[in-house]
C-alpha cells in the first residue's frame, strides 16, 4: 500500500477532492444567479409578487452556496502552485493569462456586485439592484467559459510553442483559447449547470407541493423548473453527443475507455452497456452489448471500423474502469432527466401539474442527480485524459512539485476534515432554507410593505424608514 | 530601473498584493477583535460592517497569487512549495472563516461555533500570512527552477515575529475601520483597542526593521549606503506621519484619520519591504526578469489588466460608497 501512497497519487487525490468539492458550488451558483436575474426581472416586469417571494427565498440559499464556492476555489488558484509546481512553472506562461483574465473579469464582478445584490436593494434602488444581479449571473457565465477554455486547453493543446527554458509558450492567442474542444466543453458545462439547478429548484417546488398544494410559490418553481428539465435535457444530450465525436477526434483514448473498447473492431463495433472493465486481461467480463450501434453513434455507420486500446500503449492509457463507469452514470442520469421532463409535460398537458403527487416524490428523487452527473462529466473527462495533464505533451508524473508525500498527505488530511465539518454544515443549512416553505404564513400578498419568507422577521424588502437592514435582508 | 513589462507587471503585482493586505487587513482584523464584542448585538454590527465587502476583498489575495503564475510562473513556482505549509494552513482558515459570515446566521445553536470559527480562522490566516512574509524575505532555496530546502525552512523566530506583528497590525486595521463604522460605546471601546494594537503593532514592527538588515548584506547595503539610504529613508519618514496621524486622530477621536493613517503605515511598511526585495522577486536569488513569463503572456495580459483594473477600482469603490456610514444596530432581528 506504500507503494500506492506516492507524493504523486497523494497530490492527485487532493486535487480531484478539492476540485470535486468546488465544482458542486459553480455547478448551483452558475444556474442560481441566472435564475434569480430572471426572477428579479420578472418580477419589475410584471410585479407579481410571488417572483419577489422566490427571489427572497432562493437568494439566501445562493448566499450560502456561493460562500462555499469562494473558499474552495481560492484553495484551487494555490493549489496549482503548491502540489504542481513544475506544471505551473511549464504551463504558466500559456494557462496563466486566461486565469488573470478570469479573475479580473469574472471574479471581481460578482465580488464587487453580490454585496450589492444581497444587502442593496433599498441602498440603490430596484433599477441598479437589476444590474447588479445581472453581474453577478454575468460574472459566473464569464468565469465558467475562462476556466474551462484553461480546461480545454489542457485536454486538446493548441496555438502553443517551447521557449529554451521548456515553458509553453502561446503562439496564437486565439488558438489556445479557442482550443478545439472548448465550444463543446463551455456549452456542455453551462447546460449542466443550469439543468442542476432546475432540477434542485423542482425538487423543492415538489417538496412543498406535497405539503401543500395550493403554494403559489411552490407552483411557480415547480413549473418553470419542470420547463427547464424538458427543454434544455434534449439539447444536454445533443451536445453530449457531439462533445463525444469532438473527443473522438482529438482525445481517441478517452473514448475508447469510455466505450469500454478493449480491442479494435475493423467492421463494426458493438454498443456495451455494461460490463466489468478487467484493465489486466484487457476485456470487459459479463459484457452486455448491441452489436455495430457503437460505430453507428460514433461514425455514423454501422460497419464503420473503430480501433480499441490495443492500438494504444500501455502507458498511455486511461484507467478504463473509472472512466467506462462515470460515462454510463452520467448518461443514464441523462436519460432519467428525461424522462421526468417529458412526464412532467404530460402532467401539464392533463392539467395536473400541480395534482401529481407522484411526480413530485419524482422530483425530489431526481434533485441531487444533477450534482452526481456533473461530477461523474468530469471524473470521465479528466481521469480519461490520464496519464497526461497537458494531453500527449505533460505528462502527470512530469508535473509535480518536489514535495514529499508526508507533507502532502499532512495537507490533505486538513482539507479532508475541514471541508467535511464546514460543507457539511454548510449543506445541513442549506437543506434547512429548502425545507422552509417558500410562503411565510405571515404574509399579506400585494398588501403594505412586502416581507420576504424564511426564518423569523428575517428580510424585511422595504424597509418603511429606508435604511438597510443589512443582516436581516441574509 | 527599466520600463519593461516584467517591471510593470512586478508593479502590478505588488499593488494587488498592497490592495489585498490593506483590504483583507481590516476585514480579517474585525475578525480578530470579534471576541471583544461583548454583546451577541455588537458582534452583528462588527461582522455586518464588512459583510457586503469581504468577498472582493479577498479576490485580490487571488489575483496577487493566482495572477504570479501568469506573468511571473517560476516565482509562483517556487514561492508556493516553499511556503507549503503555512500557505495551505491559512487557506483553511480563510475557508472556516469565509463560511462564518453566511452560517452564523443559519443556526442559533451554532451561532457561537461560527464566532469561534470567524475569529480563530481570522487569526490563523493573518498569523500565517505573517509568518509567509517573513519566510519569503529571509530567502528560499532554489535549485535548478526548483524550491530545494526542506518542510520546515519556514519556522524561524524571524518569521514567528512577523507573524505577530502582521496579527497586531490587522487588529490595528480592524479596529481603527471600526472605530470609523460604529458608535457609542462600541466605537469607544474599538478606538481603545485601536490605541493598544498601535502600540504592541509600531514595537513589532520596530524589532522587524532593526533585524531585517542583518538578514543578509544586501538588505543591509541597500538601506544603509548612499545614495541607496537617501531613496529608503523615504519610508521611514511616511511611517512617521502616519504615526503621528494615528494617535492624534485617536486622541481627538476623529472617525477617519485613525484608518487613514494606519493604512498609511501599512503603505509604508510594504514600500520597506519592496525596496529589501527589488530587483528581486524571490529573494535572494531570482530577479523579475528571471522569473517572467515570456513577453507575449505578459503583454497578452497587460491587455486585459488595462481595461479591466479601472473598472475593478471603479466598481470596487462604488460598492463601499453605497454601504458607506455607520452601520446601524437594528436590533430585534436574529
Ligand atoms: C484548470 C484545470 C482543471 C479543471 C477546470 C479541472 N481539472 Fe481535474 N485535474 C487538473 C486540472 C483541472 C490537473 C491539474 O491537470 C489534474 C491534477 C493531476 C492530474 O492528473 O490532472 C487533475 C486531476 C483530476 C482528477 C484525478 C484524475 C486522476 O488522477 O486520475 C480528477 C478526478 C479531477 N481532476 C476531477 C475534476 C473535476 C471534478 C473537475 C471539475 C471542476 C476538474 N477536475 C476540473
Ligand atoms: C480546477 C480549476 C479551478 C480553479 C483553479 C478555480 C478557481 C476558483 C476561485 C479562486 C474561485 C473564487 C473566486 C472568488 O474569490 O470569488 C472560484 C469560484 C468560482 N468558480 Fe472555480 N475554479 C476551478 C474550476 C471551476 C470550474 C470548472 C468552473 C465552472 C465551470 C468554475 C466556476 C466558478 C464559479 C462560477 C465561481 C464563483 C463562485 C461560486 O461558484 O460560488 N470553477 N473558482
Ligand atoms: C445523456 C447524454 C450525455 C452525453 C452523451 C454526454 C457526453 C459527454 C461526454 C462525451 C463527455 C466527455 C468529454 C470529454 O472529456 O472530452 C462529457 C462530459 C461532461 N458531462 Fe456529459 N453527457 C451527457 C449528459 C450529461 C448531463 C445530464 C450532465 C449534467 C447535468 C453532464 C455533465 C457533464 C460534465 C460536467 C462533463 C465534464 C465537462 C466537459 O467535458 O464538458 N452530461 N459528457
Amino acid at each position: 500500500m506504500t507503494d500506492f501512497f506516492t507524493a504523486e497519487m497523494l497530490a492527485r487525490i487532493q486535487f480531484a477532492f478539492t476540485v470535486s468539492f468546488h465544482i458542486i458550488f459553480p455547478a448551483f451558483s452558475i444556474g442560481l444567479a441566472s435564475y434569480l436575474a430572471v426572477l428579479n426581472g420578472l418580477w419589475l416586469r410584471t410585479k407579481d409578487d410571488t417572483y419577489l417571494i422566490l427571489f427572497n427565498y432562493w437568494k439566501k440559499i445562493f448566499a450560502v452556496a456561493f460562500g462555499m464556492g469562494v473558499v474552495t476555489g481560492i484553495v484551487m488558484s494555490y493549489q496549482f502552485g503548491t502540489n504542481w509546481s513544475v506544471f505551473s512553472d511549464k504551463a504558466g506562461p500559456v494557462i496563466g493569462p486566461l486565469m488573470a483574465y478570469e479573475v479580473m473579469s469574472a471574479f471581481f464582478l460578482e465580488a464587487g456586485f453580490l454585496g450589492i445584490m444581497l444587502f442593496g436593494r433599498d441602498r440603490v434602488g430596484n433599477g441598479l439592484h437589476m444590474f447588479a444581479t445581472a453581474m453577478v449571473a454575468f460574472g459566473t457565465l464569464m468565469s465558467a467559459t475562462w476556466i474551462l477554455s484553461v480546461n480545454s486547453w489542457m485536454q486538446t493543446p493548441a496555438g502553443y510553442g517551447f521557449n529554451e527554458d521548456g515553458q509553453f509558450i502561446a503562439v496564437d492567442w486565439m488558438k489556445v483559447v479557442f482550443n478545439p474542444s472548448f465550444p463543446y466543453r463551455l456549452a456542455h458545462m453551462v447546460i449542466a449547470a443550469y439543468l442542476t439547478t432546475a432540477l434542485v429548484v423542482g425538487a423543492v417546488g415538489g417538496l412543498h407541493l406535497l405539503r401543500e398544494r395550493r403554494n403559489i410559490a411552490a407552483r411557480k418553481m415547480f413549473s418553470m423548473a419542470m420547463w427547464m428539465a424538458v427543454i434544455v435535457t434534449p439539447i444536454q444530450i445533443l451536445v453530449g453527443d457531439a462533445h463525444g465525436l469532438n473527443t473522438l477526434e482529438h482525445q481517441p483514448a478517452k473514448v475508447m475507455a469510455m466505450e469500454g473498447h478493449f480491442d479494435s473492431h475493423p467492421d463494426g463495433a458493438p454498443l456495451i452497456l455494461f460490463g466489468i472493465p478487467n484493465q489486466a486481461e484487457k476485456r470487459i467480463d459479463y459484457a452486455i452489448q448491441i452489436p455495430k450501434l457503437s460505430s453507428l453513434i460514433l461514425k455514423h455507420h454501422l460497419d464503420a471500423p473503430l480501433a480499441g486500446l490495443d492500438t494504444i500503449p500501455d502507458d498511455e492509457e486511461p484507467p478504463v474502469a473509472i472512466v467506462f463507469w462515470s460515462f454510463r452514470i452520467m448518461v443514464g442520469l441523462g436519460f432519467a432527466m428525461l424522462g421526468l421532463g417529458l412526464w412532467s409535460l404530460v402532467a401539464r398537458f392533463k392539467g395536473r401539474l400541480y395534482e401529481a403527487p407522484i411526480l413530485h416524490r419524482a422530483s425530489i428523487v431526481m434533485g441531487p442527480t444533477g450534482f452526481i452527473a456533473v461530477l461523474a462529466g468530469w471524473i470521465t473527462t479528466e481521469v480519461g485524459r490520464q496519464p497526461y495533464t497537458v494531453y500527449g505533451v505533460l505528462r502527470t508524473s512530469d508535473s509535480l512539485s518536489p514535495i514529499d508525500a508526508a507533507a502532502v498527505a499532512a495537507s490533505l488530511i486538513g482539507f479532508i476534515i475541514v471541508y467535511f465539518i464546514c460543507i457539511g454544515a454548510g449543506t445541513f443549512y442549506i437543506l434547512r432554507l429548502m425545507n422552509k416553505s417558500p410562503n411565510a404564513p405571515n404574509i399579506g400578498f400585494n398588501v403594505g410593505p412586502m416581507r420576504s419568507t424564511g426564518i423569523s422577521a428575517a428580510g424585511q424588502i422595504f424597509a418603511s424608514d429606508g435604511k438597510t437592514k443589512m443582516s436581516e435582508e441574509k | 530601473m527599466e520600463l519593461d513589462y516584467a517591471f510593470i507587471w512586478a508593479a502590478i503585482i505588488a499593488f494587488s498584493v498592497l490592495v489585498y493586505v490593506v483590504l483583507d487587513g481590516f476585514d480579517l482584523g474585525v475578525g480578530i477583535l470579534f471576541p471583544l464584542g461583548e454583546s451577541e448585538l455588537d458582534r452583528d454590527i462588527m461582522m455586518n460592517s464588512v459583510a457586503p465587502v469581504w468577498d472582493g476583498n479577498e479576490t485580490w489575495l487571488v489575483l496577487g497569487g493566482g495572477g504570479l503564475m501568469a506573468v511571473f510562473p517560476l516565482a509562483y513556482a517556487t514561492i508556493l512549495p516553499a511556503l507549503y505549509m503555512p500557505l495551505t494552513i491559512m487557506l483553511l482558515a480563510l475557508v472556516f472563516r469565509g463560511v462564518a459570515f453566511e452560517y452564523r446566521w443559519r443556526t442559533t445553536r451554532g451561532k457561537r461555533f461560527w464566532d469561534h470559527a470567524f475569529f480563530g480562522g481570522s487569526s490563523v490566516a493573518a498569523i500565517m500570512q505573517g509568518i509567509a512574509l517573513g519566510a519569503l524575505v529571509q530567502g528560499i532555496e532554489i535549485e535548478n527552477r526548483a524550491y530545494a530546502g526542506g518542510w520546515f525552512d519556514w519556522l524561524t523566530p524571524f518569521s514567528i515575529l512577523c507573524g505577530a506583528a502582521v496579527w497586531f497590525g490587522y487588529g490595528l486595521l480592524g479596529a481603527t475601520w471600526l472605530n470609523m463604522k460604529t458608535e457609542g460605546a462600541l466605537q469607544a471601546k474599538m478606538r481603545d483597542y485601536a490605541y493598544k494594537c498601535a502600540i504592541v503593532t509600531l514595537a513589532l514592527i520596530a524589532v522587524v526593521s532593526f533585524w531585517t538588515p542583518f538578514l543578509n548584506e544586501d538588505y543591509f547595503h541597500k538601506w544603509f549606503s548612499f545614495p541607496g539610504s537617501l531613496y529608503t529613508s523615504i519610508a521611514p519618514a511616511l511611517v512617521v506621519i502616519a504615526i503621528w496621524r494615528l494617535f492624534t486622530g485617536i486622541k481627538q477621536k476623529h472617525d477617519i484619520w485613525p484608518f487613514a493613517a494606519s493604512i498609511l503605515l501599512f503603505v509604508a511598511c510594504f514600500g520597506g519591504i519592496g525596496i529589501s526585495f527589488y530587483p528581486n522577486i524571490v529573494p535572494t536569488s531570482i530577479t523579475i526578469w528571471e522569473a517572467a513569463a515570456p513577453d507575449n503572456s505578459l503583454k497578452f495580459t497587460l491587455v486585459g489588466a488595462l481595461i479591466l483594473m479601472p473598472m475593478i477600482l471603479a466598481y470596487t469603490g462604488y460598492a463601499y460608497w453605497v454601504f458607506r456610514g455607520k452601520v446601524k444596530p437594528d436590533a430585534g432581528y436574529h
